[in-house]
């Protein structure tokens, strides 16, 4: 086993991302889908800082980019929890199958 | 294996652990609660990096906020303690394998790169130091995205409240 560095870091960022892919595709329901959209988002603020740390330590670029993500994710999540409680009040359910009423 | 090392794996193991049981639990709840425990070993990981800033950040927005958010979310939209849908066999089954698939691929490309460091004298991520280039208008500074977020920031308290409000609708 060698030292901790980017590569291992990396591959747990690979490994988060994917998952949040694999919840996105499997499930139905709005709000585990927003939980896998905010996976996604962690993983790539995870590579954000492991870039800064380990390549670009002379720069805070990397640090900038993960505050303004998670600033974007936080009112992201906002609006659609938003959206979510909405089309419960009119529909009864946030299943994804069931909200086709903008279909024509 | 040194500690560190341990200690590294540990927080992986929780991170990939919680972010696999977010994802396929049953019980929305749980998954929630998963979800906490994955965002909190991230937020570990930050720490374990050095950068106590984001780690903070990540605690408050993410653990404090986010999460909280969605908890209550779920407490108005679902009777607790109800299990959703299994998904579609072949669905889940075929997602599955391109998530394994894919995730083999890029770490075969992440440790077949040949990653060069930059070996400029390091910036210490303290918060004098963020604060500084944050907020400065010279050349390398964030203060024009800084300002762009805060409207957008203000354009989704907005919009939140345009979107929930309940319209009273004459009978």
């Amino acid at each position: 086993m060698n030292e901790i560095g980017l590569t291992q870091i990396l591959f747990v960022s690979t490994a988060l991302f994917f998952i949040g892919v694999y919840g996105f595709l499997t499930r139905k329901n709005m709000i585990t889908m927003l939980m896998s959209i905010e996976l996604l988002l962690n993983s790539v603020n995870i590579n954000f800082i492991a870039f800064n740390k380990f390549l670009y330590a002379d720069k805070l670029d990397g640090l900038f980019f993960t505050v303004f993500i998670i600033t974007i994710a936080a009112a992201e999540a906002a609006v659609a929890i938003a959206i979510i409680i909405h089309l419960y009040r009119k529909l009864k359910s946030i299943d994804v199958d069931d909200t086709d009423i903008m279909k024509f | 294996m040194s500690a560190s090392q341990v200690i590294f794996y540990i927080i992986a193991a929780i991170i990939i652990g919680g972010g696999i049981l977010a994802v396929t639990s049953r019980k929305i709840f749980r998954a929630a609660v998963f979800l906490l425990f994955s965002l909190l070993g991230i937020a570990a990981l930050y720490f374990y990096l050095n950068y106590e800033f984001i780690a903070a950040v990540q605690i408050v927005v993410y653990v404090g906020g986010i999460v909280v958010l969605i908890i209550f979310s779920i407490f108005l939209t679902h009777a607790s303690g109800d299990e959703m849908k299994k998904p579609v066999l072949w669905r889940s089954v075929f997602a599955g394998l391109a998530a394994v698939f894919a995730t083999a691929l890029t770490y075969l490309y992440i440790t077949e790169h040949n990653f060069v460091a930059n070996s400029a004298a390091s910036v210490s991520p303290s918060v004098r130091n963020i604060g500084l280039q944050m907020l400065s208008t010279t050349e390398h500074g964030y203060i024009l995205p800084f300002e762009v977020v805060s409207m957008l920031l203000l354009a989704a308290l907005i919009g939140c409240i345009v979107i929930a409000i309940k319209i009273k609708t004459k009978e």
